[in-house]
């Protein structure tokens, strides 16, 4: 790989908006356009636009495309209906996360998965190698799509302007092919901001056309372009998991947290089944260590590998950690020793700097959106 | 961005002001508030501590990063500004007047304080 950024079809767009870049995962993306507050509080309150053509798109398709995606991957692809989609992991034979996905069911045969941007060839690679024992055929598909999301409260109303896709019956976590602003696009109900909102997948040729369209729909509701910056903090206060963050590939879904997305009753086997299952009985009796929240009690910001300490020793590490425009404090997530993991669990504090700053422990998330 | 013609700069990217009666006022610049993203917490010297040109005297935060603050001359601080403390975007919104840091007696400033011209040409070359 080279060392040159990838730019996406809106780069042009981003500079023009005087946008401030940073690498990200070998793109150059924007990382915000003013301030990344007010970004922030817009999708929270409003709407933010998202350019996320960075993320990888992954196409599986062919008569044994679920069969292929069941061994190769933790959840239960079967399950997943015409038009839905479902959060789930890639692992390894030894359980550690590889990513986590977005599988979308295009068609009867025919799935997406959606990889981070920094995993999206190692993701290729592995499915492409899991597959080979299938009638299936595993297409890279990054250089097909850009995708660009609409998220906030205002997002449905903003959309509906510039689509005719019935979208009061596309449910979270589903998806369906329609025309926004004349072009085609795969319209998604999904996001990483914890409000409600849309991902857009259109082709890459298009996608000046659907930003610029969005852009003009969303102005009298507030809408404004969002940067990488606050997707950061809007996920971090939502306590959705970050990959290289929260998830890496020396733990399991287990150990994170997550291991709802593990489905041991599904048919057949997968890659990393028995030491899945392993991690599963440990995780019930012996915890080593439970992701939790912190919110600051003073302004000092922890930063991710911060130690989190208690009683002068070391009981844990930070993940994530930003101000958080919502609460107003810092606030982070952060893996500590079971003893330490309750709610309200006194005594914890984050070495910032050389300083231990008071924290107090809480349960994930930190914002839920009211519905 | 404009970078006022009455401050010299350093090459830290602050800002300092014509002393007046031996006291001049410190803060960073609009490039350098820009640079740093949303300041979310200030740790500004305090009254009656000494400052040295070029060394840490505090540290402003960002949503992303944390800095340390240097102080562009030598001397004694007199005063902090605590709307700062209490508000840190007034850096981002007014690097330049309401989003000033400290006060300092100078001592001792360096040599090699930049005009704003030359700040321009620094600051455009980073």
């Amino acid at each position: 790989m080279s060392n040159v950024p990838r730019h996406t079809a809106l780069d042009a767009t981003h500079r023009a908006l005087g946008a401030t870049m940073t690498d990200f995962a070998g793109w150059d993306m924007p990382l915000r356009y003013a301030s990344e507050r007010d970004e922030h509080n817009a999708v929270r309150t409003r709407a933010g636009l998202f350019d996320l053509s960075h993320m990888g798109e992954i196409t599986v398709t062919g008569p044994q495309a679920v069969d292929a995606l069941d061994y190769a991957l933790v959840g239960n692809i079967g399950t997943i209906g015409l038009g839905r989609a479902r959060y789930t992991m890639i692992c390894q034979e030894d359980g550690g996360i590889v990513d986590d996905l977005i599988v979308y069911r295009l068609g009867e045969t025919e799935y997406m998965v959606v990889a981070n941007a920094g995993n999206a060839q190692i993701v290729l690679d592995a499915i492409t190698e899991r597959a080979a024992g299938f009638d299936a055929v595993v297409r890279d598909d990054r250089d097909a799509y850009a995708l660009i999301a609409v998220q906030g409260p205002e997002s449905p109303g903003i959309l509906k302007s510039v689509t005719d896709a019935d979208l009061d019956g596309l449910k979270y976590y589903a998806g369906l092919p329609g025309t926004v602003a004349g072009v085609p696009a795969l319209i998604a109900r999904t996001g990483y901001t914890g409000e409600d909102g849309f991902e857009l997948f259109v082709a890459p040729a298009d996608a000046e056309k659907l930003w610029q369209a969005l852009t003009e729909a969303g102005k009298d509701a507030g809408l404004v372009p969002a940067g990488l910056s606050c997707r950061d903090t809007l996920r971090l206060e939502a306590g959705m998991p970050l990959y290289g963050h929260e998830l890496t590939t020396a733990l399991t879904p287990f150990d994170a947290g997550l291991g709802r997305v593990v489905k041991f009753e599904k048919e057949g086997d997968f890659v990393g089944r028995a030491a899945l299952e392993a991690a599963a009985e440990r995780a019930e009796s012996a915890p080593p260590r439970k992701l939790v929240g912190l919110i600051a009690e003073g302004r000092r910001v922890p930063r991710a590998g911060f130690p989190v300490v208690a009683g002068g020793e070391v009981i844990g590490g930070v993940t994530s950690g930003a101000p958080s425009p919502t609460l107003g404090r810092p606030i982070a997530m952060a893996y500590v020793d079971a003893a330490h993991a309750a709610p309200g669990a006194s005594g914890v504090g984050v070495d910032i700097r050389g300083t231990h700053e008071p924290y107090e422990v809480v349960a994930l998330p930190f914002y839920k959106r009211q519905k | 961005m404009s970078n006022p013609q009455q401050l010299r700069y350093s090459k830290e990217h602050e800002w300092l002001s014509t002393a007046e009666d031996g006291v001049a006022t410190v803060g960073i610049t609009e490039f350098a508030a820009n640079a740093l993203g949303d300041v979310v917490y200030a740790q500004l010297p305090a009254v009656g501590d000494t400052v040295s040109a070029g060394e840490s005297c505090g540290e402003l935060e960002s949503t992303k990063s944390v800095s340390d603050l240097y102080s562009p001359v030598s001397g004694e601080i007199v005063e902090s500004n605590q709307d700062v403390v209490d508000d840190p975007s007034l850096v981002n919104s007014a690097p330049f007047e309401g989003g000033w840091l400290f006060k300092v007696r100078v001592a001792e400033e360096p040599a090699d304080l930049l005009s704003a011209d030359e700040y321009d040409a620094f600051s455009s070359g980073n």
